[in-house]
This record gives C-alpha cells, structure tokens and sequence, in this order.
C-alpha cells in the first residue's frame, strides 16, 4: 500500500537530510507506528506519503502510484484515498460537529444526500452520537480528536494517516482513541501512525519502525517503542 | 459540483470581509467609471472630428487688386484662375469638390456674418476677392494643397480651416488622454487591492483551504469561492460604474449640452450601452485574473 525505495529528502534550508535512504514496505491492511524523537524524520515520512513535499531521490509509492511523479492536478485524487489527523486536531471553529465532518464531503463534491446518510454512520461509529449539533470548543480534547478522525474516515479511505494523534491528550483519553483507530484498522485501512507515546507502543503491540537522524534503525513486526531511548 | 455549498462560502467570505469588499467595490466602480468616461469623450471626438471635417475646407484666396502679397500683381487674372482649376481637377480623388466663391457672393456672406457691425458696411464687393472652396476626401492632407498653391502667381493665400479645428481636437484629446490615464492608474491600483484582499481572504480562510486541501478538494474547487467573491465585486463596481456613466449621459449630456449646442453631435445610448458592456467584460476580467494569479502564490495545493 505503501512502499518507499531508497528515499531521501534534502531541504534546502537544511544541513543535513531530514530522510537518507529510507526502504520500507507497508501492507494493505497493517498497523505501523513510526517513532522516533522529534527531527527523526517522521513528519517528513508522512509528508512525502501525502506528496506535501517531493523526495530528493528515490520513489515513494502510495495505492500502486509512483506519488514523486504523479502530477499535480492528480494529488488531489491521491489525498481522498488517504485520510489525515493530526494532534492539533484542525477542526473549523464556527462549524459544529456534523457540519466539520460534512464539510471534508462537500468540497470534494458529493451530493447533499449521501452527506446526510454518511456523516451520522461515521459519527456512530466513533462515538459522537447525540453530539452532532456541538461545536468543537464544547468538547473535550479527546473528542475533537473523534471528530478530525471522522472527518479523516467519512470518505472510507483506503489509508490513514495519524501524527501524533494522541499527543494532545492524557493517557486515558489516549486508549480510547487507540481502540478507535483499532477499529478503523479492521475494517482493512491501512494504518500509518507516528507518535512519541511509549506507553502506547507497548501496550498495542503492532509493527514499529524507528527513525532515528533520517535512518531507519529498527523494523519490527510486533515491537515495542524501544531501548534506544 | 455543489453550488449551494460554493455560495455559501462565498457568502461569507463577503461579510467576513466586509471593509476589505467594500473597498474593492468602491475603487473598482470609481477606475471603470473614469475609463469608461474616456472611452466616450475618445467617441466623442470621433463623432465630432467625422462630423466637423466633412464640413471642412480648403480656402485658396485668389488676389485682389489691392492684395499685399509679393505673388499679387492686381487682381488674379482668368488665366491663373483656369490654371488652379484644371490643377485641382488633376488632384482628384484627393480633392472632392471644388466650389468658386465670386466677389459678390463673398460679400453677401460677410454682410450675413457681420451684419449690423460697422466693418459690414465699410466693406465693398472688390476687398474681398474670389476664391476656391476645395473639400478634400481626407480632411488630413491638407498640407497638399497648402504646398502646391501657397505663393503661386494671383493666389493671395490657402486658408485651412482644419488648423483651426485641429486645436480644439488636441484639447479633446488631451482630455480624453489624461481621463484614461488616470482609468488605467486606478486600474492598476484594483489589481492591487484586488490582490491584496485576495491575500488577506486567504490568510483569513488557510484553516478552511488547509483541510481542503488534505481531503483533495480540488484546485478549482478550493479557489473558486475566492474568484466568486473578487468577480461579485467587480460586478456591484461596474454597475455603480455604469449608473454613474448613465447619470451623466441624462444630466450633462441630455440635459445641458444637447440643448445648448444644437448644431453639435453628442454620443448616443448606443455608445453608452458598448462601453457599458466593456466595463464589466473589462471589470470581471480584472477581477478575476489578478484573483487566480494572486491565489497561485498564496494558497498552495
């Protein structure tokens, strides 16, 4: 689903690389933590999956497209089969709940009555039922992160993107939307997430690659977060 | 394609942006109106000049007998005469039509124009001469005949009236210069606000056009409600444009100048209607151009 051969990312604001000749393989259907201290390269990883930013060499192939030479009016294609949530959250302050969501659907152009079938679902589904009409300053931290992880679901997209989805929020709140993504996972999305959370890792117990100065270092199918720390 | 959804948006770009839109609204109307100003007096003087010049002539003045001139020896002779007219004949089809104006009916024309003033009665039949009243088909090469006559033996001068004409012109079009320099500055300084509230809106929005981006909105898609808000723009300056153009054209044209110059042709509503149709062609083009090629820079995709 997600294959990167030899990649390397140099900006050119930068020293030294932010990726050296990363190779890694992700299956249709996985569950991949990306960890690493901060300035590893996992962002960039991310990034270069979602074509924000283009590989200095070597290829990145996301859904069977070589992503370094797709051009650019075709991005927008890629990123609706990807779905992305981030710790920040990123919801839109003056729409509510059902009205974020819907929003991720209208601007790619699908019809008002598919919205109305589809949001409530996938409000359901994590959990948000009753909370619709809430705007996201009513809500706590982990349930804004429901609401950026429907929005990121609502178009059933065959891949999820998580940066740190859980970096925003306290241990217990944390398991919840881990259980969540869990969920997400066995619908058969493939799942990309890249946290700081050791206690996380541990606990789930899925593949682990590490980065560590743009390297990968380790590539583990049921890791833990890691020693090197 | 979801119009409702795209308005909506719209709609509140608008409002959110409210002093900016007005702004833009303002200069807008105000650079299409002094173009559109321009480009009327520019019919003006076009209507004006094929007016006038088809009334235009060449006067050769012929000598009379107390002429002062060196090529005067007396009063012009039948000679000279025949020979200026089968010369001008020669210069057809430059020259039109060529009319001899004899003493008599000169000075019954100089009684008409000064009747009642002491110059009219002094004046005899045999002071004011003969001449040839030649109109050109291009009122513009008058200098042919001006050269080919002036100085020759029994003309006393080559009058144009053209040269006359021709400074009222250049004041017109002096006029008409300096209205669409100014149009074309203040549009310059639209395409600049224009870009700059375009900059503002999408500083304003990069939550909204940042998520659409990430869930592949299209290109199109996510600048559209900013091209819509600079073209709705464009379209309320060109109305308050075209209603300031339409309120002159009732107030100084119809209402003062047709009534007190009746002899002169002013411009018509149809000439209005065009160049009501150039400035919002001309506004939304603007508009909407500077929009894409500001958004370009500032909302990457």
């Amino acid at each position: 689903m997600i294959r990167f051969d030899n990649v390397s990312k140099q900006y050119k604001t930068q020293h030294t690389p932010a990726l050296r000749d990363v190779s890694v393989e992700i299956e249709k259907g996985e569950f991949v933590f990306l960890v690493g201290p901060s300035g590893s390269g996992k962002t960039t990883f991310l990034r270069l999956c979602l074509k924000e930013d283009k590989p200095s060499a070597g290829s990145v192939w996301v859904a069977g497209k070589n992503v370094g030479k797709l051009s650019s009016w075709k991005v927008p294609q890629l990123r609706r089969q990807i779905g992305t949530v981030f710790q920040d959250f990123r919801l839109l302050p003056n729409k509510n709940v059902a009205g974020n969501v819907a929003f991720a659907l209208a601007v790619i152009g699908k019809p008002r009555s598919h919205i109305a079938k589809v949001v409530p679902e996938v409000l359901e589904m994590v959990g948000l039922d009753g909370k619709e009409k809430r705007f996201p300053h009513e809500l706590s931290g982990g349930e804004q992160q429901r609401v950026a992880i429907a929005r990121a679901f609502v178009n059933r997209p065959e891949i999820l993107i998580a940066d740190e989805p859980t970096g925003n929020l306290d241990p217990n709140t944390s398991i919840g939307i881990m259980k969540l993504l869990d969920r997400i996972n066995r619908t058969g999305t493939t799942i990309v997430m890249a946290t700081h959370d050791a206690q996380i890792v541990d606990q789930v117990r899925k593949r682990v690659v590490e980065l560590a100065d743009g390297i990968v270092i380790r590539d583990e199918a049921r890791g833990v977060y890691g020693m090197s720390l | 394609m979801r119009l409702r959804f795209v308005f909506g948006e719209v709609w509140t770009g608008l409002r959110r942006n409210l002093t900016m839109t007005l702004a833009l609204i303002i200069t807008i109307a105000v650079s299409l109106a002094l173009l559109g100003a321009g480009l009327l007096v520019r019919q003006q003087v076009a209507q004006m000049k094929g007016f006038w010049f088809d009334k235009v002539e060449v006067s050769i003045f012929l000598c009379t007998k107390n002429s002062p001139e060196t090529s005067c020896t007396g009063v012009a002779t039948t000679e000279q005469k025949d020979q200026i007219a089968a010369e001008l004949e020669g210069l057809k089809p430059l020259v039109e039509e060529v009319y001899f104006e004899t003493s008599q009916e000169a000075y019954e024309r100089f009684q008409e124009q000064f009747a009642g003033s002491p110059i009219a009665e002094s004046a005899t039949p045999e002071d004011l001469g003969e001449s040839y009243r030649v109109k050109l088909a291009d009122p513009d090469q008058y200098s042919v005949i001006t050269s080919t006559f002036t100085g020759r033996p029994g003309v006393e001068k080559v009058d144009d009236q053209k040269q006359v004409l021709d400074k009222l012109f250049r004041l017109l079009d002096g006029l008409q210069a300096i209205a669409l320099g100014i149009a074309i500055t203040m549009l310059l300084v639209t395409v600049l606000l224009v870009s700059n509230t375009m900059r503002l809106a999408a500083h304003s929005r990069s939550r909204e056009t940042g998520i659409m981006r990430l869930v592949g909105a299209s290109k199109f898609y996510i600048q559209l409600p900013f091209v819509l808000e600079s073209v709705i723009a464009a379209l309320l300056g060109a109305s308050l444009a075209i209603g300031a153009i339409i309120g002159v054209k009732i107030v100084l044209v119809d209402g003062f100048l047709e009534p007190s110059f009746q002899f002169t042709p002013f411009v018509g509503w149809e000439a209005v209607w065009q160049v009501a149709v150039i400035l919002v062609v001309m506004g939304v083009l603007l508009a909407a151009l500077s929009a894409v090629l500001t958004l370009r820079r500032y909302l990457r995709v």
